[in-house]
């Protein structure tokens, strides 16, 4: 079953749930009946198909091992082979999952949630080897919980343990409680109205018209910038949507899972955009991406000029989250494509702050929003394919 | 010991603002003016001076987030 494609979905979480929120309102800790629901849940997802099922619990026990093995390993030794090692074990089923099926192995191994249970794992062995564990011990049952926490395994938002495993440990108290509760309901209707009502009716009732079948606009061109707007719109809502109900039912488990958008249209420029739009995974790929690469380069002083290697750290990071949407040649030139805003960017803020010659009011404001707006919809455009057809 | 303004000032010189030593409780990342790059810049900094090495996941926006806040987490770091 599909996370929060169907009613009956919402149905079983109402139900299962129900005991967690009578728990949260008395003020005592679900944590134990959670995580037993939990399984239940993922039952519930994985169970139509047998392939998947195997294919993830296999998958977790050999991302387990890897997080317990390298964070036993770490306690007093710290080579950077065998991290190196780590990192490409973990991603190595992700990468293969991308690449099987343009060798024609398809279905052989592939499953919902591969990739942010991926995510979550890479963060583990890297904040282990920066010594962010050394004082903890990983508990199994907590550490299996945050790999497959049933509301986020499927599409994100991508938690960090750190947050994860302060939130699970808490009790929060009645009033605190309620107050989670009233916003993890906020955010589940802000889903439904997102996803079934308006990413549902932009969809069906004019995305699906465009941009060939659109008889009202006679020029293909224009029938195609319409497409670019209304795919942007309708991507937003659709997955604005989804991220509101995994966001939701992560309060109603006590588990203050980060926000994934923050009204990404009205990004007054391209950096903006990115600490708006998809955000648990562009900070994923800025603090494991960008920044460790940026920095291990900056320390190595393999390069004089600190702009380049910061460009060099942007094109890396899109090039990698664009093929991560798919091994698909519009998926990365999509990356590409937000590579060099990025770094355009950059080169003119670094210019203008020279120059002043771009000055900070209610005007200028306006007119970054509306030029931002178009470059982002046109980057959609990309990712929607529609370009190479 | 480390001087708290030592720290300001390296911080001032990263941001390329001098607020940031007159207002040692400014949010620096709601304020934009410190930013991926400039975390790494001021790291790799704080490692050349003083001697301190801070990985960069350890560097969490939420507990470095102001000046004082910075000069705090290294104090305890020397």
């Amino acid at each position: 079953m599909i996370p929060y494609g169907s009613f009956i979905f919402f149905f079983l979480i109402g139900i299962f749930l129900l005991p967690t929120i009578i728990l949260g309102l008395l003020g005592k800790s679900s944590k134990i009946y959670n995580m037993l629901v939990s399984i239940v849940i993922l039952a519930v997802i994985f169970g139509n198909s047998k392939t998947g099922a195997i294919s993830i619990i296999l998958f977790t026990i050999f991302q387990i091992a890897l997080i317990k093995g390298y964070h036993y390993y770490r306690k007093d030794r710290n080579n950077t082979v065998v991290f190196c090692t780590m990192v490409l074990m973990a991603i190595l089923p992700l990468v293969l999952v991308k690449v099987l099926p343009l060798l024609g192995l398809n279905h052989l191994f592939g499953f919902l949630g591969v990739s942010y249970i991926t995510f979550k794992a890479v963060q583990m062995i890297i904040e282990t080897r920066d010594g962010l564990m050394k004082k903890q011990t990983l508990p199994m049952g907590e550490l299996i919980y945050f790999l497959l926490f049933f509301p986020t395994v499927s599409s994100g938002p991508i938690d960090r343990w750190k947050r994860f495993e302060k939130d699970v440990n808490k009790t929060f108290s009645k009033e605190e409680y309620k107050e989670l509760l009233y916003l993890g309901i906020n955010s589940i209707f802000r889903g439904f109205l997102y996803k079934f009502i308006f990413a549902f009716l932009i969809y069906n009732k004019i995305l699906v018209y465009l941009p060939d079948h659109a008889t009202y606009i006679h020029s293909p061109f224009w029938a195609n910038v319409a497409y670019m707007y209304v795919y942007s719109v309708y991507l937003f809502f659709d997955f604005a949507g989804y991220s509101a109900f995994a966001i939701g039912v992560s309060y109603l488990m006590g588990v203050k899972t980060p926000e994934n958008f923050n009204m990404p249209f009205i990004s007054k420029n391209i950096k903006d955009f990115w600490n708006r739009w998809h955000m648990s995974l562009s900070f994923w790929f800025r603090d494991y991406v960008y920044m460790r690469f940026v920095f291990w380069m900056t320390k190595k002083k393999w390069i004089k000029n600190r702009y380049t290697v910061s460009n060099i750290g942007y094109f890396l990071l899109f090039f990698i989250m664009g093929i991560w949407h798919g091994l698909e040649w519009h998926f990365v030139i999509y990356g590409l494509y937000h590579a060099v805003l990025i770094v355009g960017y950059d080169y003119f803020d670094r210019w203008n702050r020279k120059h002043k010659l771009w000055p900070k009011n209610k005007w200028t404001h306006g007119v970054s929003v509306f030029i931002t707006f178009n470059f982002i919809c046109f980057g959609f455009y990309i990712f929607s394919g529609q370009l190479f057809k | 010991m480390m001087e708290k303004q030592k720290v300001y000032e390296l911080l001032a010189e990263v941001c390329q603002e001098d607020v940031v030593v007159e207002q040692p409780d400014i949010d620096l990342f709601e304020e934009g003016l410190l930013d991926s790059f400039g975390i790494i810049t001021f790291l790799v900094e704080v490692e050349e001076k003083f001697g301190i090495s801070v990985s960069i996941t350890e560097f969490t926006r939420e507990e470095w987030n102001t000046p004082n806040r910075i000069a705090e987490q290294l104090a305890e770091r020397v």
